[in-house]
């Protein structure tokens, strides 16, 4: 079954890889299994790794309770709750009543605004804020003194350039001018990163085709 | 109500989330954990939403005989084989266990799968950069400089290229520089902007301001 | 249309077999690259070195089979480099398939000879706590009570029969994070949860798109080191001597840079050549 497995690997992997000569039937039937498998993914693994273990186990438990202790205090039914509000979500798919699932939805809303609200304040803002307003000058190490420079001088003109709500003349423009150089800068860097991840993905698979299906390389 | 109603559960739920960061003791604490695994439990319809739609969307094709109608029933075919296989045949919630058949179809269809579609993009990636990076500007000149100096300073090849130079001015120290200083200042401007966007965003859709999630009545 | 012309519109299945080339025939040649080490993965290294044998370290698998030929490098090495030294790994995911993918770290870690020698016991040197799903409430809430934010491990065994997590309540009784992420939720997650709101001490492996985007954390000391890519991988399999399939891939990864950065400057050189005939 292992070396079924592997050939079955390897001969999907090979019908995506397909598409670089041009788009075939072999590539769309393997990108139709593709996304087929992946909704069922996580289909299954949200099934039996959330709502499982959170609605069905605590649900159960609730009714167990009032079953066999007569007792229907149990603050297991506010799970209830949440199962209604997940039956209310998938009444999207009836355009009539779909209208019902803002209220699920406005919970997912609610809890990101308010949890974003307070990290992305404490870890994205003030904490690089405070990292970037450091001494420019530290004696005796010039080194470090013009990298604080560059580095304070950079996130100045890069917030400059993203206010575009005043235009960008004088020595705002310049300031915004400078804060495009830096960007540039910056996409450049994450372009060759980037090659370098798409490059490490592709390596992985002739590692796979040659090495592991082939045992060509050890 | 159709509209009021949601308003107030998103300004009430962000409310309890702001304050438990400063309040974690009961009520506000166990209410956000409440709630923390109600937005779980609703998220995980929410995918199941769009698997569903998906199967709809598909099963739609098939009947109406749209062009390539076979492909979106071998879309169905292969997500009831794993959703089959993941519910009944798979040990429960012990799915993912190494020897199981969710596990088999797992590691020999959806990896490879997944991986490759990832991996052709090296190609594309090369193919698009040959056709379309140029120099046209100063801006993209420093594009182009600052993708080389990094792309070559990554790699142990850099370093034999440039091995007659100093070593703090190699390409790799070059890389390291670059990285370390006018990028990071770079994705700190634009990491403080994207922040500013989401809390101000965030304010908005607790006051209300911000409806648009709600869609059309 | 000039010559220039036509290289410019080149077929790109030509440039996709130069690309493939590049990748393939290295595997095939054995020549010694050297590899410099960066501060960033150097500053990894020296968090993990200074912690005593006996110290807590929490790893968390936040990374899928699709980003696993950068990350899985990272987490073999960090295996080996944690049982030879007799550092106690927590292990958990944030990914449905971390938590597999670290089984199969361990699996490769356990090979090594010179763990094998140290034999370490799942449950006194090592456990796994498994995949919950919840993204950065997860971390959140392993901020206040780990055993209650898992109460069980990937085996289903209760976390209070396990020697290792006697004594663990939260971060402040862990000793260092090492977190490998391909993605959300991951190490921003880490860093404004764990890092900023509990502060806790940490560090993260990430793959090379996601990387440059972290070292704003790591300018800031939210971060205390960074492994980027595969590199970042084979830089870290030189520092812990644990060599492995990042530096068995560097030689592809020049390659493949080198032939990228060639045709960039070939296109370049064909447009502006190519427009000065035009305007003459």
């Amino acid at each position: 079954m292992e070396t079924f497995g592997l050939w079955i690997a390897a001969l999907l992997t090979l019908g995506i890889m397909s598409f670089l000569y041009k788009d075939n039937p072999i590539y769309k039937f393997c990108e139709s299994i593709f996304i087929g498998i992946s909704a069922g993914y996580w289909f299954v693994s949200l099934f039996w790794q959330s709502m499982y273990p959170r609605l069905y186990l605590n649900i159960r438990g609730a009714i167990s309770t009032l079953l066999h202790e007569g007792r229907i205090s149990d603050d297991r039914w506010l799970y209830l709750v949440a199962g209604i509000l997940g039956v209310m979500m998938l009444l999207r798919l009836v355009p009539k009543i779909g209208w019902i699932s803002r209220w699920p939805l406005s919970f997912i809303v609610g809890s990101t605004a308010g949890l974003y609200f307070i990290t992305y304040l404490q870890s994205n803002i003030m904490n690089q804020i405070r990292s970037t307003i450091i001494p420019i000058y530290v004696p005796g190490n010039l080194g470090i003194s013009i990298s604080n420079l560059i580095v304070f001088v950079g996130v100045f003109c890069g917030l400059v350039y993203f206010f575009f709500s005043r235009e960008h003349k004088g020595a705002f423009g310049g300031a915004a001018k400078v804060g495009i150089w830096f960007l540039m800068i910056t996409f450049g860097a994450s372009f060759g990163f980037t090659v370098m991840s798409r490059m490490s993905l592709l390596i992985g698979r002739i590692d796979f085709l040659f090495g592991t299906w082939l045992g060509l390389i050890k | 109500m159709r509209r009021e109603i949601p308003l107030i559960l998103t300004a009430t739920v962000g409310i309890v989330y702001i304050i438990s960061f400063f309040i974690p003791h009961r009520p506000f604490g166990s209410v956000e954990t409440l709630f923390s695994d109600w937005i779980l439990i609703i998220a995980a319809f929410a995918i199941w939403l769009g698997a569903l739609n998906l199967l709809r969307v598909s099963a739609d094709k098939i009947y109406r005989k749209k062009k390539d109608w076979f492909y979106a029933l071998v879309t169905i075919l292969s997500f009831f084989l794993i959703a089959i296989i993941g519910f009944f045949f798979s040990r429960g919630s012990h799915f993912q266990d190494v020897g199981t058949s969710f596990d088999y179809l797992y590691r020999n269809v959806y990896n490879p799968l997944s991986a490759t579609m990832f991996a052709i993009l090296a190609f594309f990636v090369a193919s698009a950069s040959y056709r379309a990076f140029r120099a046209r500007s100063w801006e993209a000149t420093l594009l182009l400089l600052a993708a080389f100096f990094v792309m070559l300073g990554r790699v142990p090849i850099g370093d034999m290229i440039s091995g007659f130079l100093p070593e703090n001015i190699r390409l790799s120290a070059v890389a390291t520089f670059i990285m370390n200083i006018p990028q990071s200042a770079g994705q700190r401007a634009i990491m403080i902007g994207i922040g500013l966007g989401i809390i101000s965003t965030a304010l908005r859709l607790i006051l209300g301001i911000e409806r648009t999630y709600l869609g059309g009545d | 249309m000039n010559f220039f012309d036509k290289l410019m519109k080149i077929d790109r299945r030509i440039i996709f077999l130069f690309v493939a080339a590049a990748v393939i025939l290295p595997f095939f040649l054995s020549i010694h690259q050297k590899i410099l080490i960066s501060p960033e993965v150097q500053g990894l290294y020296d968090a993990f070195e200074s912690l005593p044998p006996g110290s807590k370290i929490m790893i968390s698998y936040d990374y899928d089979p699709a980003s696993a030929p950068e990350l899985q490098p990272m987490a073999v090495t960090a295996m080996k480099y944690c049982f030879t030294k007799g550092l106690k790994v927590i292990i958990l995911g944030l990914w449905p398939q971390g938590s597999i993918q670290a089984n199969m770290a361990i699996e490769s870690a356990l090979e090594d000879p010179r763990v094998k020698e140290k034999n370490p016991q799942y449950g006194k040197d090592w456990v796994n706590l498994g995949y919950m799903s919840g993204n950065e409430l997860v971390i959140q809430r392993m901020g206040t009570d780990i055993p209650v934010t898992f109460p069980r491990d990937y085996q289903g065994n209760p976390v209070e029969d396990l020697p290792l997590m006697q004594g663990i309540k939260n971060f402040s009784n862990v000793d260092f994070i090492f977190n490998l992420s391909a993605g959300y939720p991951g190490t921003q997650e880490w860093v404004q949860f764990a890092a900023d709101r509990f502060h806790a001490k940490l560090g993260a492996g990430n793959t090379a798109v996601q990387a440059p985007g972290m070292y704003p954390y790591l300018r800031a000391g939210q971060l205390v080191g960074l492994l980027g890519g595969m590199k970042g991988a084979s830089e870290f399999e030189k520092l812990t001597d644990f060599e492995g399939k990042g530096t068995k891939f560097m030689l592809s990864q020049s390659f493949a840079h080198a032939i990228i950065i060639i045709f960039i400057i070939i296109g370049n050189l064909a447009y502006f050549i190519s427009r000065g005939v035009k305007k003459k």
